[in-house]
């Protein structure tokens, strides 16, 4: 059970039941991929579909929002079977997009530490290695820069490797391989060679993991030329992220969050894909448009509630996409409010909100009423010890106090 | 019986200590612990060894008056019943010995001066050099010092376990119980001004180079009273007065640091050593044989230590290595397999180890040890390896259980006595305990501080020229 409101106390971001440590499932009318109709649905941003289908779905797309808070376990069966789709948890969201594509394609295999028999250190791999074989969910040895490299080496020779990082700041030691093999060889062999590799993990600032894991990469990896960068945070979006990263042929690294894995949500039975470039409306407003993305969204959320009460209507934008950015929407949404507020767990200095500032303000600098105002985390290594790693964090009062300051 | 007893109580004690040996090698080589495959055969036939031992040691027992009535009378003494009592049959014939020599019995010892030889429980294994030999010198001091700091290390990483499960540490704590010797057989080789670096698996380490209880349990928590100040972290224990550089996380990352402490040591010509401890996981990374490679090249005074302990996380060694040999993975580095479980063998490893790195460069040390945790607290460490596994490897190979036996073998101190030194660290460990929760949590400026040094150039950035201060709401 993941509940991530829990009152509107100051520092209670994200209660503890979503740490590594809970066991609890929660298995409602989970159906296999192969039970599923062969609908293929693509979801736009907006919640409308493209070919055209169940109103039902738009509609769910606002509200998927909201019901990102976890349902309740105590619903009777009854009640869970008749509502469409399937509840499940982040992880499991993974596990299932991951699942579909190796069905779908045999040349998709996953490689990383303890992924194959342990199942994964966040239970996304769990079972697949005894589904699909020792070579096509590989267990590598403590070698991130060399498997790393391994499988930009498959993927150039036609496989589709997932390559994990068992935490983000693992990959640091990969980050030679990313840079200039996974980026930069589609280019410098004039197109002969494509690198459709995922490259995954989770990242940010977990509950007193330490500094040198809670790491946020997104900052460093954003100037590679060459890749893209997604980062997933409801269920929903994690599963079509994961697919729509499989199918590209670009390279593609997948930012996840160590606490957000047991987010519950309710997801559609229906095959999707969500598009890798696009950000997701979490809530339109007038007065003010708040970009964030990751953990850092429920931070927005509930900060956006004692918004709400005090009379402020923030429109929320969870961009996913980090490179690109997705200028479009956010175009939109600055045009209309014309008051911009970035909320990010980088560092503040070289991080996804800098250079999204920066994006701005070239872009769009005629719209804006004030100056863009970008939270970000301290330009601290993270501490351990509990009280300095919440004030490390952007905190939801700290948004209230922002967007109050920004509407005067 | 008296009058022969000198004579009689010196032909026993070797007797008494080969066939420790012999039984303790007929053990280690049974149990030879092959990971990938199931062991109760291996038991068997070891506890068959045992019982064959232990009739062969009590009908051929010099004296002339051992019989089994004799040994079931009760004694004189409550020590001697107590040892009787013990089903060992090992220690039957020094049973007698102890009653009958209670006038010359030694209370509980810090006798410096006798020495006592120590059998290592197997040969070393060398790999592009001589092994050094198996007996050990030490005193009754050194006996008992190896066992209280033993049982304070195990103490205290089971209060880590408790206090992780009550939520008052948090994050990553990785334990070391089971693998104490190493520590305890390290620093009896060397001194303080010899390096250690580890990885995260740090805190029994760090009491070993001389922190406090205090210290690491404040740390644990957070506290300001912690080794870094509550900001590092179960992974993050420093102590820099006494050579002892972490504490890392990123698996691996440690050991080109290490070389880098013996290029200094080297640089400035001291007669020091560096220790670079890293894991049968770490063993795989890249880095390692990069620095492994500098550090021949230029003759660095590094040693390499690799506590093997058959698991990397999830990973049985087997899995992840080609070649789990890794004291001879150095190729043209020379390397030693040393049972990481004897404290006394890792005693004179290290020792061998420092001798040789002085004078011709790296050399690799690779303890077989073993780790009776999981991997970090979030890790149950039995969907990878059987019960049956840990079990018996506590059992046969506990380090603690090793040197309480010498302990009786040479009588150095009763069982009570030895209950009571458990009891002690226990009281200390709570006591540190509740210390270290009453120790406040940092300051709110703490956040900022130690990012940078106070020195040339660094207080002109800002906007205003001033050190760029951030304020929270």
């Amino acid at each position: 059970m993941a509940s991530i409101f829990q009152g509107v106390g100051a520092a209670t971001s994200l209660s503890s039941s979503t740490s590594i440590e809970t066991k609890k499932f929660h298995f409602c009318s989970r159906r296999s991929p192969s039970e599923r109709k062969a609908c293929f649905v693509v979801v736009r941003s907006g919640g409308v579909m493209v070919d055209g289908g169940l109103n039902r779905i738009g509609g769910r797309a606002e509200q998927l929002v909201t019901n990102a808070v976890a349902a309740k376990a105590d619903t009777p069966a009854a009640a869970t079977a008749s509502k469409p789709g399937h509840e499940l948890l982040l992880f499991e969201a993974l596990r299932e997009g991951l699942e579909e594509e190796m069905e779908r394609d045999a040349r998709v295999c996953v490689m990383g530490e303890d992924v194959g028999h342990y199942g994964g250190s966040y239970k996304v791999t769990r079972g697949l290695a005894q589904k699909y074989g020792d070579l096509r969910v590989l267990d590598t040895p403590i070698a991130e820069n060399s498997f790393t490299g391994m499988g930009i080496g498959a993927a150039m020779m036609g496989l589709r490797p997932i390559i994990e990082g068992m935490n983000m700041g693992f990959l640091l030691l990969a980050f030679n391989q990313i840079s200039n093999n996974c980026g930069m060889l589609h280019y410098t062999s004039g197109g002969q060679f494509k690198i459709p590799v995922v490259i995954r993990g989770p990242g940010g600032v977990g509950r007193q993991l330490g500094a040198e894991h809670s790491q946020r990469l997104e900052s460093y990896f954003q100037s590679i030329p060459g890749i893209q960068m997604v980062a997933c945070s409801t269920p929903y979006n994690a599963k079509g992220l994961m697919k729509a990263a499989i199918r590209s042929d670009n390279p593609v690294i997948l930012f996840e969050h160590v606490l957000l894995y047991n987010l519950k949500e309710r997801i559609p039975d229906e095959e999707y894909v969500l598009n890798l470039e696009e950000a997701e409306m979490v809530r339109p407003g007038e007065h003010v448009t708040i970009l964030t993305y990751s953990r850092m969204r429920y931070h927005v959320m509930q900060a956006a509630k004692t918004l709400v009460n005090k009379g402020y209507d923030p429109e929320v934008i969870d961009i996913r996409s980090l490179k690109p950015f997705d200028l479009y929407t956010i175009g939109n949404s600055i045009k209309k409010t014309h008051r911009v507020l970035i909320v990010e767990e980088c560092m503040r200095t070289g991080g996804i909100g800098a250079s999204l500032t920066a994006a701005i303000t070239e872009n769009f600098h005629d719209y804006l009423d004030a100056p863009i105002v970008c939270l970000s985390s301290q330009d601290v290594p993270t501490p351990y010890a509990g009280t300095l790693e919440e004030w490390t964090v952007v905190q939801p009062p700290q948004i209230v106090a922002a967007v109050e300051q920004l509407c005067r | 019986m008296w009058k022969h007893l000198p004579l009689w109580k010196l032909l026993s004690t070797v007797e008494l200590s080969t066939s420790i040996t012999k039984s303790k090698a007929i053990f280690s080589s049974a149990l030879n612990f092959d990971y990938s495959k199931p062991h109760y055969i291996k038991f068997f036939s070891s506890g068959l060894y045992f019982i064959i031992l232990f009739l062969f040691l009590f009908f051929s027992d010099p004296s002339p008056n051992l019989t089994f009535q004799s040994l079931q009378q009760p004694k004189t003494t409550t020590d001697a019943m107590a040892l009787a009592r013990r089903s060992s049959g090992l220690l039957k014939p020094l049973s007698t010995a102890s009653s009958s020599s209670l006038l010359q019995r030694r209370p509980f010892s810090t006798d410096d001066t006798t020495t006592i030889t120590v059998e290592t429980s197997v040969p070393f294994t060398g790999h592009n050099c001589d092994p050094p030999s198996r007996s050990v010198d030490t005193t009754p001091k050194e006996l008992m010092t190896f066992f209280t700091d033993m049982a304070f290390m195990r103490r205290m990483e089971i209060a880590a376990d408790s206090l992780y499960k009550s939520k008052l540490i948090r994050g990553f704590c990785h334990l070391y119980d089971g693998q104490e010797a190493v520590s305890i057989g390290m620093e009896a080789a060397i001194t303080k001004k010899d390096c250690i670096i580890t990885a995260y698996r740090d805190h029994c380490i760090f009491l070993g180079r001389g922190g406090t209880l205090l210290e690491s349990f404040a740390e644990l928590m957070g506290r300001q009273a912690g080794c870094s100040r509550g900001k590092g972290g179960s992974m993050h224990f420093y102590k820099k007065d006494a050579c002892f550089f972490g504490g890392h996380g990123i698996v691996g990352a440690q050991v080109p640091l290490g070389c880098g402490l013996a290029f200094a040591q080297k640089y400035r010509k001291e007669d020091h050593v560096t220790f670079t401890m890293y894991g049968d996981g770490a063993a795989n990374q890249g880095q390692l044989f990069e620095a492994l490679n500098m550090a021949a090249l230029w003759d660095l005074p590094a040693i390499l230590v690799c506590e093997n302990n058959h698991y990397g996380m999830g990973t049985a060694e087997w899995r992840a290595a080609k070649s789990p040999a890794y004291y001879k993975r150095g190729d043209y580095v020379p390397g030693l397999k040393v049972d990481g479980m004897d404290a006394f063998a890792v005693k004179q490893a290290c020792k061998f180890a420092k001798e040789h790195a002085l004078k011709n460069g790296p050399i690799i040390l690779e303890m077989d040890t073993y780790r009776y945790h999981g991997h970090s607290m979030s890790d149950p460490g039995s969907t990878y390896r059987t019960r049956d596994e840990i079990s018996g490897v506590r059992q046969e190979r506990d380090p603690i259980e090793r040197i309480r036996k010498l302990i009786f073998a040479h009588d150095l101190a009763t069982e009570k006595e030895l209950k009571d030194i458990e009891k002690q660290a226990r009281k200390e460990v709570d006591e540190a305990i509740a210390q270290a929760k009453e120790s406040p949590m940092p300051d709110e400026s703490e956040l900022f501080t130690n990012v940078y040094r106070k020195g040339y150039g660094v207080e002109s950035f800002g906007t205003d020229r001033k050190e760029l201060r951030a304020t929270l709401p």
